[in-house]
Formats: structure tokens, C-alpha cells, sequence
């Protein structure tokens, strides 16, 4: 396999890997949005947070796998992109905070207070990353104002303040939405009685915002920000580094890769669709609505990494120096192995988190966590 | 250039979050594997008094488990919101072992552990014991990716610069996996993990026995406890001792501070038990030594050397300035001469460019750097002695009491008399913090210890950091401290309870505050 494929292939994966994420941490970060807003009485919390409860250590791995495999394949990105957005990957680390030890203690004293302090900290662990998640996304198809120096250490001439332009805020509520939608998703699934009916109003109203925000991003995209595309560089399979070619802003934007592939149009069509069947299906207690909000929290993320592809990172300072998947990438050795253990251990744990998830497969009952209160959320 | 400040506020920051981090860590590693013995116990013996233990102990690790991985989800970004350069000069080889350590150690003990605490009434008792197993091995092997990742930091083997990229490039996996500084870092530090894990048991255990309380539940998890703890504390100082004879191999500098070796003995070297170690005039102020025994657990021999001050710092003068010539030919490749010479020429000198780099401190181009500047570089190439020399025989001397608490405790259990010597329990009761006094002593000795590197002799710690401003690693900083400190408070505060609490608390009607109607017993 050439240098070229396997610079794909992780472009792929880490897609993947940011994918699975979205879809498995975001139905726990969903829950913990509509914590206060769908359940009404500590059961009904209870409820809710058991749901989650056998899975979201499971789930929360993805993110930490995604960050540890963009350090492998792609120093430079977790280099420049962690350092830049210092201050909101530090306000999202403290929101994570409060999901591990609002889990596992908030249920271990039985106090009001206690509880509803925790809840908040659920809530704003599932609010804040889904929102600066978002944001940063948005900011990718704006730009970041960062430079490499000739040793390529990287510096950001913006601020925190800098990264909220509308659209970015947009795609912020996107993310919240989307995972929003998600968790209710999982709550049809998993609760009954009248946490479900109220997760099924708030699925349909949180899928309903997906469809006008995505749209509404797609505009705004097409015909107000300038998207960037590459002039001049060397052979895709060259050993590269980030200063190596020439990038400019225009020939047709971030949807340059849509006109050249029209087939690829199909991705944001099936992101409306599944949005609008998650919403029709809401109305019917299926447990399909949790696989056509999961295709659709996938599609929105491939519609916009194929909008960027290759750049990963675009730089607004210089665009010559945007990151891309190309030439921000680890050698040809380092990218080789890890894809043998992503083939080899992959699979793996997608059997047995299947596994997992059909061993705890069914409805969470208020009878269930009254009998066994002392070892439950 | 580089704010020395933010180097200073980063180094604080990671320091604090490393060795709160490791707090947790441990335990978690001991624990897990407690846990699967009792289990394991349960279902071959049928009693369920073993499944109350498992649930039990099972419980307090989860307590500890949620602030291992809400602290560790800052570890694992830290490197590349403050250490930046760092995280782009060495990814392509570090970010290997962490990206594994995702795919094969966490996704197995995080999604297993789910199965741990909710599957208890979803499958069988055999099925429900390999999901224990395997939160343990699945916790173990993230030990191992780890250490890999953090001997590679230590003794940087099977990588080459590229100049194109104008990086550390992985040139020999196995060189990376097989790493001896790797190995024995991982064994050592899994063992002293199940040294807390069992002292963490056996003093509780001990505290109910002195209360007189669940007899039968103490004695069972302090039998297990102390001869759990009596192999693994054995094994840690064999393997410590293992660990000091692979660092006097590779990391003579490391060796030289713990030891607060200024001159370079006559072999066999003694080996300084005391001593204040002044760095400024480069001497131990008082002294008391034992002879030959630095010699033997160094070298393991009576006529090889261990190397001191006096030596190594004139040695990384020659190797600064070899580093300056290294820079140079460095400047010249990037400018665009890859003429075969210059090639040649860097490939030559390329393991100097590291120190080279050390001048970055000193000078903005370290092609001019002046003889006062390399000097200084050179002094400055070792780290602090006095701070490693006593966490070093803190850790030890925390070891050795540890070693004899156990075998007090395993004895007293193997006559089956546990419960019988109040001075013994007390000395287990007591003995709780020693196990994270050691393991923090431990990850002192291992990391302060390589400074002023970030990668020992590839890239200087003051190099590693990120461009950012004072001010946002100050609010970072508060807010991880604000954040950290109320998150013990509450950890401690559930522990207590619990711990206090005891069997009670899992709700079966069998243990002391439910038989007595105590009002504790609601939780």
C-alpha cells in the first residue's frame, strides 16, 4: 500500500473514529442536555442516567481514541489545532469534568440538593462540549488565524472571542440540536411511560432544528464564505510538510468537491431525509428512530468533512500553511502500523461493544432501579 | 522567543494533573485485579459472602474509577494544548502507543466495566466473571501503552530526525515496544499498583476487624489482601532493583542525581544512604555511605564505574557544541543544500542536535551561541539533585515498611489469627497513604528526573511548549486546581462514607448497621 492510500485511509478513519464518537458519547451528552428537561422528578432522572449508565464509559472512549489517533496520524493537527483553541478545549475538559463523577455519585446520597447540583453538572457536560464542539467545526470553514514559524511551531493570533462569527455559533447549534436529537433518540428506545412520550416530542422537535439549521448552514455556506482549494503541490505520496504549497481562496468554494463527484450530493440529501424520518418516526414507538438519527449524526459530519477534504485545519492567517491530510500527516511507517492495529483491533471492539449493548438491551423501568437502588445510578 | 513563564506554568500544570491523575491510577490497576480474585473465588467456592466482597470493593472502585477517568481525559489533550511543539516534533512516534492504548486497554475496560456494575442479573456467573477479568487486564494493558509511550520519553530508541518534516520519525516499532527502560517501567509500576490496591483492602479490612465488625467480610478480603500484597510488594522492589540497574545502563544522568553523585567514585561505589546535596557548589554537605552497594545495584559488579557530575556535565559541554554544528547543517538542508555531504555530515551528528537545541533557552540563534551561554547550558543539563535524591529514599524507605506490614499481615492470616493483634492491624490501618506516598515519590523520581528533556537528549523541555499566553495557562491552571481540589473533596467525602458504611451498603440485610436498626444504614 502507498504512502497516498494510507494518508486516505486515515483521513477515513479518523472520520470514523470522530463518527462513532458523535453517535455513541453524543446520545449520553444528548440525555445529559434534556436531563432538566425531561425528567420531571429525580425518577425520572434516575431513569435516564440508568439508561446510559452500562455504556457511556464505553462511549466516552471513542473521543479519547479519536484524540490519541489524531496525535498519531496527525501531529501537526493536534499540535496546532489544541494549542489554538487553548481556552475552549479547556472550558470543554471542565464540562467533561462533571460526566465521570456526576454518573457514578450523583445517586449515592439521597439529598435534593445534592442531586440537583449534579444534574447540573450533567447538563453542562452534555451542552458545552456539543456547543464547542460545534463552534470549532464552523470555525474549520472560516478559517483559524494561525502561522508556522520556518521550525514549524505553530502560534494563533486569535482569541476565544474570535471563534464566535455567526456561522460558527450556527454550527454550534447544529451540534446542539443534533445531539440533542440523538439523546432523545436513545431515551424512545430505552424508557417508557412518560419519559418516552417526552423524549418523542422533544426527538421531534430537536430533528426538525437539525434540518432548518443544516440547511440554513448549507446557504450560508454556498454563497457567503469562500472556500479554499489547493494551487500547487508536490505529489500527494511525497514526504510533505505543511509550508510545501501554494493554497487560494475561491474556485467554487467548499463545494468543489460536490461539483467534481455530483454523486456526493447524495450525503447532505440523506442528512435531511434521516433527520425528517427521525422526526416522522417519532410518532410511532420504534427503535428505528435511534439508527435513522444515528445515520443522519453521521451524514452531517461526512457532508461537512468531504466539503473540507483535503484540509483539515485552514489557516486564515496564511493559507498556504492550512493543514491538510495530505501534508500534516505522521511517515509512511507510523501511518502503516496503526492501520494494522486499527484493522486488527477495530472489529474487535465493535463485536463486543455489540455484544455489550445487547446484554443490557431493553427498557429501563422505575421498578427496576426502586428494587435495586443501592446499585444503581 | 519562548515565555519562559508559560514553560514554568505548563511544567506546574502537567506536574499537578500527573500526579492527581495518579492518585487514582494505582488503585484502579490493584483493585481491579482484587476484584477478579474475589470473583473468581464466588464462582468457584458458590459462597455468596465472595460476591458481597466483589460488590463491595467494587463499589469504592467505582467511586475511585470515575476520577481516574475524569482526570486522565485531561492527560490525554494536555499534550497538545501545552505542549504543542512537543506534540508535532515527537507525534509521529509517541502518538503511536497512545493511539493503541484507545483502541486495545480503554475500549476494553470501559465497556466491560459497564458490564461489571449493571450486569450482575443479565448473564452468567462464569459470563459476569470474564467481564471482571477483563476491566482488569483491560486496565493493565493501558499500564502497558502508557509506559511505553512514557519509556520512549526516557530513553528515546528507534526513531530518526527528518529533516523535511523537521521531526522525530518512528524507524523501528519493535525497538519502541521492546524498549528495556519501557519493560521494567511497566512492571514496576503495575506491581506498586497492586501494592495499593492491597494495602488500600487490608487497611480497611483491618479497621472493621478493629471495630469488630463483618468478621467474617474482613478477615476474607484481608486474607486475600495480604498475600495479594506480599507477592506483589516483593515484586516491586525486585523489579525496582531491576528498574535501578537499567537506569544506571541508559540514564546515567538520572542515576547520578538520585544518588547525588557530584564525583565519580572508585568502583565499587558506595552508595550515599543521607546526604544534602548543595547544587551550587556541586557537593553533598553531609554525608553518611554505605560502601560498595551503589556499585552492586548499579552495575552489578565490583569494577564497573558509576559515572557522576564531574564527568557527564563537561561531556554535554562537547555534546552542545557538536549540537551547534548539528543545528547548522540542519540550517543548511532546510535552505535547500541536500547536497550527499551535508547529508552525511548531519546523519553524523545528528544525536547531538538535541543538545543543541538546550542553547534555545539561552540564545535566539544558537549558531552564535557564546562560550558563557554553552557553559550555562551545560550546568543546567542535569536536573534539581536534592528534590530526587529524597523523593527517591522517600519511595524506597515507604517500600520497605510497606514489605514488613505485609508479611506481619500475611502471617497473622496464614495462622488464621487476623483479627487477634490489634498493634498489627493498627500498623495496617496506618499504613494507608504509604502506598501513594511511594507511587507520587516514584513519578517524581521518573520525570523530574529527566529534565531539563522533555525526550531525554532528542528535545528540551523548554523547547516542548506551545505558543500561548501567560494568561491563559494562569486561567487554566485556577480552574483545574478550583475544579481538582472540590472533586477530592468529594471523592474523599463518598470514600469516607462508604468505607464507613462497609458491607452495609450494598442493601442485602446482612451486614452490621442493618442487623443493629443503626439509622446509617439508609444509602
Amino acid at each position: 500500500m502507498d504512502y497516498e492510500t494510507l494518508k486516505l485511509i486515515w483521513w477515513a478513519l479518523i472520520g470514523v473514529l470522530l463518527i462513532g464518537f458523535a453517535i455513541t458519547d453524543g446520545f449520553d451528552m444528548g440525555v445529559g442536555m434534556l436531563l432538566r428537561v425531561i425528567g420531571k422528578s429525580d425518577m425520572d432522572r434516575r431513569v435516564m442516567i440508568n439508561s446510559i449508565g452500562p455504556h457511556w464509559e464505553g462511549n466516552q472512549v471513542w473521543f479519547v481514541t479519536a484524540g490519541g489517533a489524531i496525535f498519531a496520524a496527525w501531529p501537526m493537527v493536534y499540535a496546532a489545532a489544541f494549542s489554538g483553541l487553548y481556552v475552549a478545549l479547556i472550558i470543554t475538559l471542565c464540562a467533561m469534568f462533571f460526566r465521570p463523577v456526576g454518573f457514578d455519585y450523583r445517586s449515592k446520597i439521597d439529598d435534593p440538593r445534592w442531586r440537583n447540583a449534579w444534574d447540573w453538572g450533567l447538563t453542562i457536560g452534555g451542552l458545552v462540549p456539543a456547543l464547542i464542539f460545534g463552534v470549532a467545526f464552523g470555525n474549520l470553514f472560516l478559517g483559524l488565524p494561525f502561522e508556522l514559524d520556518p521550525l514549524l511551531r505553530a502560534s494563533y493570533h486569535g482569541s476565544f472571542w474570535g471563534l464566535l462569527h455567526p456561522f460558527a455559533l450556527l454550527s454550534g447549534l447544529l451540534s446542539v440540536s443534533m445531539l440533542a436529537m440523538q439523546g432523545g433518540a436513545w431515551l424512545q428506545m430505552k424508557t417508557q411511560g412518560l419519559v418516552l412520550m417526552r423524549a418523542q416530542s422533544v426527538t421531534q422537535v430537536t430533528a426538525a432544528a437539525v434540518i432548518v439549521l443544516f440547511v440554513l448552514a448549507g446557504i450560508w455556506l454556498l454563497l457567503g464564505i469562500d472556500g479554499m482549494h489547493i494551487v500547487d503541490m508536490k505529489p500527494a505520496g511525497d514526504k510533505l510538510n505543511p509550508l510545501m504549497k501554494t493554497v487560494a481562496y475561491g474556485n467554487g468554494g467548499w463545494q468543489a468537491n460536490y461539483q467534481q463527484m455530483p454523486l456526493l450530493w447524495l450525503i447532505p440529501i440523506l442528512a435531511i431525509v434521516m433527520a425528517g424520518l427521525t422526526l416522522l418516526l417519532s410518532r410511532a414507538e420504534s427503535v428505528l428512530v435511534f439508527i435513522t438519527s444515528s445515520l443522519c449524526v453521521a451524514c452531517v459530519i461526512l457532508t461537512a468533512g468531504i466539503a473540507l477534504f483535503p484540509f483539515v485545519l485552514p489557516s486564515s492567517r496564511d493559507p498556504n500553511m492550512s493543514l491538510t491530510m495530505w501534508d500534516a500527516t505522521s511517515s509512511e511507517l507510523t501511518l502503516g502500523l496503526m492501520f494494522a492495529a486499527a484493522v486488527v483491533f477495530v472489529p474487535i471492539i465493535l463485536l463486543y461493544t455489540i455484544w455489550c449493548y445487547r446484554k443490557m438491551f431493553g427498557r429501563v423501568s422505575k421498578e427496576y432501579i426502586e428494587e435495586n437502588s443501592h446499585s444503581s445510578y | 522567543m519562548i515565555d519562559e513563564a508559560v514553560v514554568d506554568l505548563s511544567r506546574l500544570q502537567f506536574a499537578l494533573t500527573a500526579l492527581y491523575h495518579f492518585l487514582f491510577v494505582p488503585l484502579t490497576l490493584g483493585l481491579s485485579f482484587i476484584l477478579a480474585i474475589m470473583e473468581s473465588c464466588y464462582v468457584m467456592s458458590g459462597k455468596t459472602i465472595y460476591r458481597d466482597m466483589t460488590k463491595f470493593w467494587g463499589k469504592l472502585f467505582g467511586i475511585n474509577f470515575a476520577l481516574g477517568v475524569t482526570t486522565g481525559i485531561t492527560m490525554e489533550f494536555q499534550f497538545g494544548t501545552n505542549w504543542s511543539y512537543y506534540s508535532h516534533y515527537v507525534g509521529d512516534i509517541f502518538g503511536v502507543p497512545l493511539a493503541i492504548e484507545g483502541m486495545m486497554a480503554f475500549f476494553l475496560e470501559s465497556t466491560f466495566i459497564g458490564l461489571f456494575f449493571f450486569g450482575w442479573d443479565r448473564m452468567g456467573k462464569v459470563q459476569h466473571l470474564v467481564c471482571t477479568w477483563l476491566v482488569a487486564i483491560g486496565s493493565n494493558l493501558s499500564a502497558l501503552w502508557i509506559l511505553i509511550a512514557n519509556g520512549w520519553m526516557q530513553y528515546p530508541i528507534g526513531a530518526e530526525f527528518n529533516y523535511d518534516t523537521m521531526r522525530m520519525e518512528l524507524a523501528s516499532f519493535a525497538d519502541v515496544l521492546f524498549n528495556p527502560v519501557a519493560q521494567v517501567k511497566f512492571v514496576h509500576t503495575v506491581a506498586a499498583g497492586y501494592v495499593t490496591g492491597a494495602m488500600f483492602v487490608l487497611s480497611v479490612s483491618s479497621y472493621y476487624l478493629l471495630k469488630r465488625r463483618d468478621i467474617p467480610f474482613a478477615r476474607r478480603s484481608f486474607a486475600i489482601a495480604s498475600s495479594f500484597g506480599l507477592a506483589s510488594i516483593l515484586s516491586v522492589i525486585v523489579l525496582g532493583d531491576e528498574s535501578g540497574y537499567t537506569v544506571g545502563d541508559v540514564q546515567k544522568v538520572k542515576l547520578a542525581a538520585v544518588e547525588a553523585e557530584w564525583e565519580t567514585q572508585k568502583p565499587p561505589a558506595s552508595f550515599t544512604l543521607i546526604a544534602f546535596p548543595d547544587q551550587e557548589q556541586k557537593k553533598n554537605r553531609f554525608e553518611v555511605k554505605i560502601p560498595w552497594m551503589l556499585g552492586l545495584i548499579a552495575t552489578r559488579s565490583l569494577d564497573e564505574e558509576v559515572v557522576g557530575f564531574d564527568r557527564i556535565i563537561p561531556d554535554n559541554e562537547k555534546r552542545i557544541r557538536r549540537g551547534i554544528e548539528a543545528y547548522t547543517l540542519l540550517e543548511k538542508l532546510r535552505s535547500g543544500d541536500t547536497s550527499q555531504e551535508t547529508k552525511n555530515a548531519f546523519s553524523d551528528l545528528q544525536y547531538d542536535l538535541g543538545y543543541g537545541l538546550l542553547l534555545k533557552r539561552y540564545t535566539e540563534n544558537i549558531t552564535d551561541a557564546t562560550d558563557e551561554q554553552i557553559r550555562l547550558a551545560a550546568e543546567n543539563s542535569i536536573p534539581r539533585v536534592a528534590p530526587l535524591f529524597w523523593t527517591f529514599r522517600i519511595m524506597v524507605g515507604a517500600g520497605f515498611i510497606m514489605l514488613l506490614v505485609f508479611i506481619a499481615a500475611f502471617i497473622q492470616s496464614a495462622r488464621h489469627r487476623s483479627s487477634s493483634h490489634r498493634g498489627i492491624l493498627y500498623a495496617c490501618l496506618w499504613s494507608l497513604p504509604l502506598p501513594w506516598i511511594a507511587a507520587e515519590c516514584g513519578w517524581i523520581v521518573a520525570e523530574y528526573g529527566r529534565q531539563p528533556w522533555s525526550i531525554a537528549e532528542v528535545l528540551p523541555t523548554y523547547m516542548s511548549a506551545s505558543s500561548i499566553s501567560r494568561g491563559e495557562v494562569i486561567g487554566s491552571l485556577t480552574a483545574i486546581i478550583a475544579f481538582y481540589t472540590a472533586l477530592a473533596i468529594v471523592e474523599v467525602y463518598l470514600m469516607l462514607r462508604f468505607t464507613r458504611l462497609g458491607p452495609s451498603s450494598l442493601g442485602t440485610g446482612k451486614y452490621h448497621f442493618e442487623l443493629t436498626d443503626s439509622p446509617r444504614a439508609q444509602a
